[in-house]
């Protein structure tokens, strides 16, 4: 991956579990993205307020998000990846996702990984280890691991800068050539 | 998913074997985006210098048709913005009065089987009904798009759905996919491509197909796909004098799931508010009084959805306090309605006929609804206060059922006026 820094591809972050069908409203409130506030970073106090409130001051730079089935549903504005990214979360990791959150998520550098088991079993605060390369994602106090399809390595670049409008600015095109 | 309709099409473009789950990255035969979608896509590319270019303008669209012409300054502005960029770049703009953008796109010869279209809106599935693989993006992916001609795709699993018996009218595709959404619900496709295959294909016209692709995007698909038959290569030789390459999909296709649909004992359905899978036959919503009817749409705005309306609404007129609006979903649409003398019949009758655009669709213009009124309409979503008030309610339903609904006032089932027994 010659320049890419190891630990943005592989690391370990505190979860932060929610359950199915968290649509994007759950995760930042229609009334925030079109109301009175227009920035991101004013809509930041107001991430996930009704499903996990306070979710704001207690998040770390590099936790994660555990979630159920089709996370990210309903209306697929960016804003909903750009906070939580910006919030400092590092990756989601549900049993499936709503297909344009997953594109905007890529887009924007914060991996999507889809798994079947770590959802089930992880407790809010379990310590999640995710390495992007191999395509394991552990629960390390459950002492469960699960493999997931790795992302090609274009992908991986993409995720690993940040996000492909970062990606370009940084190399003048895209990874996959062209551009 | 091998020998599925995807499965050819995105194999073909990747220059192998795919399978479902893996990332691909593909040339974009077509990029598109409307007023709604394209000032965020530029703004993107405004924001990174390498992005402020188009790779191959022939592989762009630009649409003016959510707000149009412009009812606000603002949305005055942004078309002012699309052409400017439409003209610096040479890309194809469809300017105010040409139509819907799932409209004009295939009318204008656009899109062709076996092609990867992006559109920056969710409807795109509705060029599927051209063996296409279309779908909706977000602004990034479609500035990306633009600038490179290039994206990345996840391959979707590929669900079957076998039409059986015939479509006769009054039945339309809108009844096809209302039941088929009615009975996956809202999530049943999410994130899959479907795929429309079986005998009854062939009794379903290409505007109907457009109409069943369209709302696959309700039960949250990524591409709803037809096969190539002789319907659809009719349609691009009466067109355009050009015979496209047919793409069917293997009689041994392996599909993740399969579903039927028999077409010959369909009731015409009714999808209630306020969700698009709260679908019911005709006869258990039949008497809900109407406020407004509106035909029109990138769902239902083509020729033979005012001529079945026409067809209705011979047999008596718009029941004086409901209004009536029908919105063609492009100028030729418009135009055909003028020369067959369909235009006439429907203002004779007491409908409001306008230019073509979204309009009333997402509660931009021409015909809103007031607090506690009630739709008919021929749109595909009715979640609450989509048309108007937040207190306002929508009846999605074919072209038939709605001049069926205009007639009476209410709800009403379409084979009291034509066809059916
Ligand atoms: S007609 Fe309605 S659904 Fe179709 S593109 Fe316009 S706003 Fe969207």
């Amino acid at each position: 991956m010659g320049v890419v820094r190891i630990s943005v591809l592989k690391f370990a972050g505190r979860a932060w579990v929610f359950g199915d069908n968290i649509s994007t409203d759950h995760i930042i409130s229609g009334k925030y993205k079109f109301g009175s506030i227009s920035t991101l970073e004013g809509m930041l106090p107001h991430l996930f307020e009704e499903v996990k409130p306070g979710f704001h001051e207690k998040v770390r730079e590099g936790d994660v998000v555990v979630a159920g089935r089709n996370f990210g549903m309903g209306s697929s504005r960016e804003h909903a990846p750009a906070l939580l990214k910006m919030a400092g979360v590092r990756a989601i990791i549900a049993k499936s996702f709503a297909r344009i959150f997953y594109r905007n998520a890529i887009n924007l550098g914060l991996p999507p990984i889809e798994a079947t088991l770590i959802p089930e079993v992880t407790e809010e605060g379990d310590t999640i280890e995710v390495s992007l390369i191999e395509g394991k994602v552990c629960n390390v106090d459950k002492d469960l691991c699960e493999n997931f399809r790795p992302f090609p390595n274009e992908i991986l670049k993409v995720i690993a800068e940040g996000g492909i409008v970062a990606y370009i600015k940084n190399h003048g095109g895209l990874p996959w050539g062209t551009g | 998913m091998e020998g599925t309709l995807t499965h050819k099409i995105l194999s073909r473009k990747a220059g192998r074997a795919v399978s479902p789950g893996e990332i691909i990255v593909v040339d974009v035969d077509l990029a598109y985006a409307h007023d709604g979608t394209a000032p965020l896509a530029i703004k993107v590319m405004e924001e990174s210098r390498t992005l402020m270019k188009v790779a191959d303008p022939e592989k762009v669209a630009l649409v003016i048709d959510h707000a149009s012409p412009p009812p606000t300054v603002a949305a005055a502005t942004v078309h002012r913005q699309m052409r400017e960029f439409a003209r610096r770049f040479g890309v194809k703009l469809f300017d105010v009065g040409e139509g819907i953008c799932h409209q004009v796109i295939p009318e204008s010869g656009l899109v062709k089987p076996g092609m990867v279209v992006l559109g920056a809106d969710s409807h795109t599935v509705t060029l599927g009904a051209f063996t296409a693989f279309a779908t909706g993006v977000g602004s990034t992916d479609i500035a990306v798009a633009f600038a490179t001609g290039k994206t990345w795709l996840k391959v979707p699993d590929t669900v079957k759905v076998e039409l059986q018996g015939t479509l006769e009218e009054p039945l339309m595709g809108k009844d096809v996919i209302l039941k088929l959404i009615g009975e996956v619900t809202a999530s049943g496709l999410t994130y899959k491509a479907v795929e429309f295959v079986g005998e009854g294909v062939r009794t379903i016209s290409v505007a109907s197909r457009m109409t069943i692709s369209n709302m696959t995007v309700e039960a949250g698909a990524k591409a709803g796909i037809f096969p190539t038959d002789g319907k659809l290569i009719s349609w691009y030789e009466e067109r355009f004098g050009y015979s496209p390459k047919p793409i069917q999909p293997e009689d041994n296709a392996s599909y993740e799931e399969e579903l039927n649909l028999n077409l010959s004992n369909l009731e015409p359905q009714v999808a209630a508010p306020p969700n698009v899978d709260n679908v019911h036959p005709v006869s258990e919503v039949e008497g809900v009084e109407v406020d407004q009817v509106f035909i029109g749409s990138c769902t239902n705005g083509r020729f033979e959805d005012f001529l079945m309306a026409a067809k209705i609404l011979k047999r008596g007129r718009v029941r004086q306090g409901v209004r009536c609006v029908a919105i063609p979903a492009s100028r030729r649409v418009y135009i055909d309605l003028i020369r067959s003398g369909i235009a006439e019949m429907l203002a004779n009758a007491g409908c409001v006929l306008a230019h073509s655009t979204c309009g009333p669709c997402i509660g931009a213009h021409l015909g809103l609804l007031a607090e506690g009124e009630v739709a008919v309409s021929t749109t595909n979503r009715n979640f609450t206060g989509r048309m108007g008030h937040k207190d306002s309610k929508v009846y999605l339903v074919s072209p038939a059922t709605a001049a069926a609904s205009a007639i009476t006032g209410r709800l009403t089932d379409p084979r009291e006026f034509i066809g059916g027994g």
